[in-house]
């Protein structure tokens, strides 16, 4: 296995958003973390590139092994030389995510100086024939361009192209496209899909979009209020939804033929990490709920989390 | 970047009117008849006939400005009242005095307050951040004057290692530099400070974690030259205070400058020397203004772009 | 807002220690300088000049000036005119600037457009700078240096004041007062004027720390209120002949500044803790 997460709880100051998260990532395979905002699908992205330090955050039980070693037992300084090299993360905002003074070229150049050892020169076409492949027209006057001057949909992409610099065997995609505008993300989620599958890395591809699941994973991991709520095969649960959760995000892709009036919005909102309810976390909001969801804890068993799971589905 | 100079130049030029008509005023504005202003008691009434007419005084107020300021335009800045010399040959006595001394001040302080910004920033909250904001608020809370002197009296006279007052030499520098200087490092070391927080906690910050920089590298390379842009256009706004600081110091130190000929003039009732120096004064400011500008845009490309 | 809910902030602010150390420093000067003629026995202006020099001692607890004067009596007094004469300039500075903000930023057009060019170019001067223009205009002594740091100061209150009504001018209950017909000078000085206050005076406390500098500055060189009144910078100004002779005369009045701006300062910053300026402008 490329990337394990076991049980992970994460603890920033005196609230826990994350609790028991478990999954697991091989080479080849795009896996699709799925979430409405607050679910704790950041974290996680922060927590597997071990940048939780940034913000304060700790590992409190779990692990998070790469390729086979522990993250949380390695020192700074081995963790750094992780990151960029063998793990590559695709941030949420491409607005923000550059360096606003640096040229592009520059920002991209350092993935393979830094990691590969590359001559400036060496980097430099290195930088020009990656961009060129992610379809950047222009490759040359990109580099001289500071990131203002291009729009969201080039910035992601260059984004992209500095995870990708350095050869890692790892992608972590934060919600690559939720800053850009409709009609480009579908581009950038087939770009990335394609890069990833051409070099068999294998992509964490953190989303709130069943859409994009649907579109390139092969498996999806449903996050609900810091919880594993169903993970699975993406056929399988498409097919057949076990968590009413999960039901209720698949009912949310637009379809063709459906008026963008008739979509079904889940009811309520994900609580907030100081006002968890008791039990399963969903009950508040689950049109199936019974007494024993608001009492205990469902276990994540057969691929969901559930005390009373939607019919068809297995367990 | 030329353009953009030229026209924040044009930009000062209204401002430049303005402070320079309040200077005008200031002779009608103090009581007494002007031309009394302008001469020494007990002249004759030919002196003042003379007087009368250098400076258009029986002309309407407009003219007279207009009279003025193409003097002051063509580098005739009148005559002191007392001394008699010509005003432009004072300031341009005093002139060279003060920029070097504002100058080695912006120096000391920029190097000094940058660092210990930077170190109050990389150890926020504990005790070398501290440490120096303490240091800081009590730098900034002395009067410029009173360090002075204190400084006087420990290095001069205590300690004998630099001369009491005067211009002589590079070791007359070093204490009104230090007194002037540690005002303004506090300045900076606060900008800094606060820039360098803001700015460390700026998304892209954390995509150069993710792409696996050693820290030292983004916090110099990154923060820091974020943090810089402000900082350095903080400074140039300064570049005013500077020499207001200079003011006060130059009279402590018994140093020829500006500041000391303004303070020496204000008490002799000497206003053409007035009005120069406080002219010479706005217009170091206003160029530290444009300064900050340029520097500003040499810095941020978003800032240039925003210039085209 | 009552009495009581006004001072509430300003007791809290002592909680802390550095708050408490500050408030009770400047507890201190204040009751030195309003007590004056009843703490000590010696007349301000009351030479001896066969006293003259002395080094601290039982009957002069900080020694005596150059004319043989008592330095702690010329303290307490100068205490006086500079906590004065700065407060009552900050205070005419809050006020004009409080309006004039206020009133721009209120009707905005014009009139916002010409307060802000004037505020603009005051800022972008230094204060000591104003302070000498507006000095050179009026004259030195009281009246002179009231006016320099009044208007050195003006530009800030100014701008402050506009920012913060700018901010809360398109909130609900000031609509709401004027769909009920309330005047415009009833919403700026009954609704908005009395929201802006906290922030306003806290600045306004804090500027009163620069202008016991800016006055000292002034009166050390001569520009301030003139002799035989006694203010922390004209004290200074008269020492300087004798620094070599007796320090202390520069001294103390020096610590006096120095250790009360402080005050302010850290007074300042425990009162902006207590009424939460910061995190209520972020709900704003």
């Amino acid at each position: 296995m490329l990337l394990e997460v076991e049980n992970l709880s994460v603890t920033i100051g005196q609230i826990s958003p994350l609790e028991g998260v478990g999954f697991s990532l091989d080479r080849g395979e795009i896996l699709g973390l799925v979430g409405e905002s607050g679910s704790g699908k950041s974290l996680t992205a922060l927590a597997v590139t071990g940048l939780l330090p940034l913000i304060d955050g700790r590992v409190t039980a779990g692990h998070v092994r790469f390729a086979g070693r522990d993250l949380a037992a390695l020192p700074p300084c081995a963790l750094r030389a992780l990151r960029g090299k063998r793990i590559g993360l695709v941030t949420q905002n491409p607005m923000t995510a550059m360096d606003p003074v640096q040229r592009i070229g520059a920002q991209v150049d350092v993935m393979s100086r830094l990691h590969l050892g590359l001559s400036a020169a060496a980097a430099r076409a290195r930088t020009l024939e990656l961009l060129t492949r992610l379809r950047i027209p222009e490759a040359a006057a990109v580099c001289d361009a500071y990131p203002h001057q291009l729009s969201g949909g080039m910035k992601q992409r260059i984004v992209i192209a500095m995870a990708l610099a350095a050869e890692p065997e790892l992608i972590v995609a934060d919600e690559p496209t939720t800053a850009l505008d409709v009609t480009v993300q579908a581009q950038i989620i087939q770009l990335l899909g394609e890069e990833v599958k051409r070099r068999g890395l294998g992509l964490l591809l953190i989303t709130h979009d069943m859409g994009v699941v649907a579109q390139v994973c092969d498996r999806v991991a449903v996050l609900y209020a810091g919880r594993i709520a169903e993970l699975g095969p993406v056929g399988g649960i498409f097919a057949r939804p076990a968590h009413p959760y999960t039901r209720a995000l698949i009912d949310c892709i637009p379809r063709e033929g459906t008026a963008p009036g008739s979509l079904t919005g889940i009811p309520g909102a994900v609580p907030s990490v100081t006002t968890y309810p008791l039990g399963c976390r969903f009950h508040p909001r689950c049109p199936r709920a019974r007494p024993i969801c608001s009492a205990t804890v469902p276990p994540l068993l057969n691929g969901h989390a559930c005390h009373n799971p939607l019919e068809g589905a297995d367990g | 970047m030329l353009a953009f100079t030229f026209r924040r130049l044009l930009a000062l030029i209204p401002v430049f009117l303005a402070v320079s008509l309040i200077i005008f005023l200031i002779l009608h504005l103090i009581p007494g008849d002007p031309v009394d202003n302008l001469i020494k008691i007990g002249a004759s009434a030919g002196q003042r006939a003379e007087i009368e007419a250098r400076y258009g005084l029986d002309r309407p107020l407009p003219v007279q400005y207009l009279v003025w300021l193409g003097n002051v335009l063509q580098g005739d800045l009148g005559t002191a009242i007392v001394g008699r010399r010509a005003v432009s040959a004072i300031v341009a006595q005093a002139l060279p005095y003060s920029l070097m001394l504002g100058g080695c001040a912006l120096l000391f302080s920029s190097i000094l307050g940058i660092a210990l910004g930077i170190v109050a920033a990389l150890k926020r909250d504990r005790w070398p951040d501290q440490a120096i904001m303490g240091g800081v608020l009590i730098g900034s809370t002395m009067p410029g004057f009173w360090l002075g002197l204190m400084l006087i009296l420990v290095f001069a006279v205590w300690l004998g290692w630099f001369p009491v007052s005067g211009a002589r030499g590079w070791t007359s520098l070093v204490l009104p530099v230090l007194t002037v200087g540690l005002g303004g490092t506090a300045l900076v070391a606060r900008v800094t400070r606060i820039a360098m927080i803001e700015a460390g906690q700026r998304d892209f910050v954390l995509l150069l974690h993710a792409k696996g920089l050693p820290v030292w590298r983004i916090q110099l390379f990154h923060v820091l030259r974020h943090a810089l842009i402000p900082v350095v256009t903080i400074l140039a706004l300064r570049i005013g205070w500077i020499l207001g600081g200079s003011v006060t110091v130059e009279v402590v130190f018994a140093r020829p400058g500006l500041g000391s000929t303004l303070i020496k003039a204000l008490a002799q009732h000497d206003y053409p020397v007035v009005q120069a120096c406080l002219l010479m004064l706005a217009v170091a400011v206003m160029l530290g203004t444009l300064l900050g500008d340029i520097l500003q845009a040499v810095m941020d490309p978003r800032v240039r772009t925003a210039l085209q | 807002m009552n009495m009581a809910a006004a001072l509430a902030p300003a007791a809290t602010a002592l909680r802390s220690p550095k708050g408490a150390i500050a408030g009770g420093w400047l507890l201190l000067v204040i009751l030195g300088a309003i007590l004056a003629p009843w703490l000590t026995p010696y007349g301000y202006d009351v030479q001896n000049l066969p006293g003259a020099f002395q080094p601290p001692n039982a009957q002069h607890w900080l020694g005596t000036d150059e004319f043989g004067r008592d330095l702690l009596t010329r303290l307490l007094y100068g205490a006086r005119t500079s906590l004065s004469v700065s407060a009552v300039a900050i205070g005419i500075s809050v006020t004009a600037g409080l309006i004039l903000g206020a009133v721009a930023g209120y009707f905005g057009g014009r009139l916002d457009r010409a307060v802000t060019v004037v505020v603009d170019l005051t800022w972008s001067f230094p204060e000591i700078l104003v302070a000498l223009i507006l000095v050179a205009i009026v004259g030195p002594g009281v009246t002179g240096t009231l006016a320099a740091i009044g208007v050195a100061y003006l530009a800030q209150f100014t701008r402050l004041a506009r920012a913060q009504i700018m901010a809360i001018r398109a909130e609900t209950y000031v609509e709401a007062a004027r769909s009920l017909g309330a005047s415009d000078a009833f919403i700026l000085f009954r609704h908005l004027i009395p929201n802006t206050l906290s922030p306003v005076l806290v600045a306004a406390m804090l500027a009163t720390g620069d202008a016991i500098i800016l006055e000292a500055t002034l009166g050390f060189f001569g520009l301030g209120a003139q002799p035989p009144i006694p203010s922390w910078g004209a004290m200074m100004s008269s020492g300087t002949a004798q620094l070599f002779r007796a320090p202390g005369i520069i001294l103390f009045p020096g610590l006096c500044v120095a250790a009360t701006v402080v005050a302010i300062n850290l007074y300042g910053d425990a009162l902006v803790r207590a009424l939460d300026i910061r995190s209520r402008a972020r709900t704003h």
